[in-house]
């Protein structure tokens, strides 16, 4: 039994405060995905876990046992690091043997391991090589090897994929995904890739500067952002927003269209909608083309709405030309409104 | 003329003044070690060899390297550890810690002279605890493991500093990862120093250790001040063949001999540990 808990957890570097009293809790087994930009404090939170790194308020427990004055190695946890932080004076054979070494397994479980988790990550004809004469991926495999021959209850992983290849990193994804089930591991995995994130993920929690804006299921991350940024982060394009203005209560007027939508004293809000939720017709959003990118079976049609970009997902029509004037009909279920002020959804 | 020859031609001023100021003494010196009266010959060596007072020298001199840079080392090692954990003050902890670095070794002989004189401070703080009726001869001429101790302690107190300062360095060129990852893998505090502090430290420790046992092999004037001709070492010999004895030629041999030791371990710590290629950060 392995629970994460991470309560009210702030970390301040000086004067600038990396995370803002963080509260998540990770179930046992469960495969959570820490998701969000460059600097938004995916590394911190995970070192904190870790025990590298002392909140600056906040507790952390893990199994049931407050560890948060515990030091790193009593807290049952294998970690991947950003930098791999692979030991250039030992092989690759004793870098994964390390831990196994300090937990003084015998030779034979040692070399069990070390050969089942090369195997694994596909570096088993590298293990007499010193990380100096590794590429960037594989030195990355071996610190994934690392962490995995632990046999943890607890993993944490730093992007442990961002060096591979777009195939090799998908079949190590499967490979990973697979392992970490099978040995009933709590893991929290750091990405800025949301395509991983989704494939991967139990839960994915979605952070930006300092904040956990929302934690929950990856169809649900995409499908009911709880912010505004969720929505503009998760989906490649991005969700589209338009200025809606109240007309009477509940319906509100968003590019032309009349809709029926949440009940509010503002005025203006923001109409939400993902490219593909849309459709073209005699009925919906005015649309101008500005930009036409046939992808295959879709095509990716960028356009003015309200003066601002609205990109739509559309079935591949070769009589859609630059300059064309489209009706875009929002599919009802899939509108979302959001409040400009707090940017949360409504 | 661009290219392959610039890095030498700036080389050269320097090459020269090597050539100029160190390869023709030395070749002088050399040259009279090896000759007398004008003939090749070894007699200097075989003078040298067979004066008494030789393995006298040769054994204390060993010995004083062979305790003091041990000791030295574990200290420097044990202070570098300490200050490189510092997060405010390191640099004023270094300063302290190298104030003995700018004293020169005769007058570090003169201060711990001062401390074991028969009227210097460790016999006037005796004696006003009662200790002891009168001075004790702490540095007589009988009294050669006394003279060799304050040797040796003056010797720590002067020269670990500077094995201290290259091991500093050579800590913060190691990146804070390797510590974490090993801490996150189950290292305690010990295990981390011995399985990646030290060996990621091996080439600085062979600088430290090279430069300290070359400096060990040519202690001269702390042993000097504090036991005169009492305590024999090879540095001295040599100063009392050229001035006492006026023979240079054997003086010279003395001074080749010292060179050859220093080479040799120099060459010996080089390979001891030597760090592969493939092996570095
Ligand atoms: N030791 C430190 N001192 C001061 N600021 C720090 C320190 N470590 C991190 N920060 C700051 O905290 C913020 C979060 O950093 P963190 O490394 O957690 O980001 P991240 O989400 O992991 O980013 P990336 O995806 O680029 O790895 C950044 O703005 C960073 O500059
Ligand atoms: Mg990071």
């Amino acid at each position: 039994m392995a629970e994460i808990a991470i309560k009210q957890v702030a970390k301040r570097f000086g004067g600038f405060t990396a995370l803002h009293s963080i509260d998540l809790t990770i179930a046992d087994q469960e495969f959570m995905v820490l998701l969000g930009a460059s600097g938004c404090g995916k590394t911190t939170l995970l070192r904190i876990v870790a025990g590298l790194e002392t909140p600056s308020q906040g507790e952390v427990w893990i199994g049931g046992r407050r560890v948060d004055h515990l030091p790193p190695r009593d807290r049952g946890i294998a970690m991947v690091f950003q930098n791999y932080a692979v030991f250039p004076h030992l092989t690759v054979f004793e870098n994964i043997a390390f831990g196994l070494r300090m937990k003084k397994l015998p030779q034979q479980e040692v070399e069990r391991r070390v050969n089942r988790t090369a195997e694994l990550m596909h570096i088993e004809q590298l293990l007499k090589r010193y990380s100096g004469q590794l590429s960037g991926g594989q030195r990355q495999r071996v610190a994934v090897a690392r962490a995995l021959a632990m046999e943890p209850d607890v993993i944490l992983m730093d992007e442990p994929l961002s060096n591979l290849d777009a195939l090799l990193r998908l079949e190590m994804r499967a490979e990973l995904k697979g392992v970490l089930a099978a040995s009933k591991t709590t893991t929290i995995y750091v990405t800025h890739d949301q395509v991983e994130a989704m494939s991967l993920a139990d839960r994915i929690a979605v952070m930006h500067q300092g904040h956990i804006v929302q934690a929950a299921s990856p169809v649900e991350v995409y499908r009911n952002p709880a912010a505004r940024f969720v929505g503009s982060f998760i989906g490649n394009p991005p969700m589209n927003f338009i200025p809606a203005t109240k007309t009477a209560n509940g319906s509100w007027t968003v590019a032309g269209l009349t809709l029926p939508g949440p009940k509010s004293d503002k005025h203006k809000i923001d109409f939400a909608i993902r490219p593909e939720d849309v459709d073209a017709g005699n009925e919906g959003l005015h649309a101008t083309v500005r930009v036409i990118e046939p992808l295959g079976p879709h095509t990716l049609v960028t356009c003015d709405v309200e003066g601002g970009l609205f990109r739509a997902i559309l079935e591949s029509n070769a009589t859609i030309a630059v300059g064309d004037r489209l009706r875009l009909a929002p599919k009802a279920d899939r509108i979302r409104w959001f409040d400009p002020e707090t940017t949360n959804a409504l | 003329m661009h290219g392959k020859a610039l890095p030498y031609l700036l080389l050269m001023p320097a090459t020269l003044f090597l050539c100029v100021f160190f390869l023709y003494p030395f070749a002088l010196v050399a040259f009279e070690a090896f000759t007398r009266d004008g003939g090749f010959t070894l007699d200097n060596f075989r003078t040298m060899a067979g004066n008494w007072k030789f393995p006298v020298a040769f054994w204390n001199t060993t010995l004083l390297a062979a305790i003091v840079v041990p000791i030295q080392l574990v200290t420097a090692l044990l202070m570098a550890t300490v200050v490189s954990r510092l997060e405010t003050g390191r640099g004023a902890a270094l300063y302290i810690f190298a104030i003995p670095l700018g004293i020169s070794d005769l007058a570090a002989g003169l201060i711990w002279l001062a401390i074991f004189d028969q009227s210097g401070f460790l016999n006037t703080l005796l004696s006003n605890l009662g200790l002891v009726d009168r001075p004790v001869m702490f540095l007589g001429y009988q009294s050669k493991l006394t003279i060799f101790i304050a040797v040796v302690l003056a010797e720590i107190w002067r020269a670990t500093a500077i094995m201290m300062v290259i091991l500093v360095a050579g800590m913060g060129l190691i990146p804070r990862e390797y510590h974490e990852a090993a801490e996150v893998f189950g290292a305690s505090p010990w295990k981390r120093f011995v399985k990646i502090t030290l060996p990621l430290l091996r080439p600085s420790l062979q600088t430290a250790i090279i430069l300290r046992v070359i400096l060990a092999f040519e202690v001269f004037a702390v042993v000097a001040a504090l036991g005169g001709t009492n305590l024999p070492v090879l540095m001295g010999e040599t100063y009392n063949w050229q001035f006492s004895l006026q023979d240079r030629n054997v003086a010279a041999a003395f001074a080749l001999l010292i060179l050859a030791i220093s080479v040799g371990l120099t060459l010996f710590f080089l390979r001891a540990l030597r760090v592969p290629k493939e092996a570095r950060i």
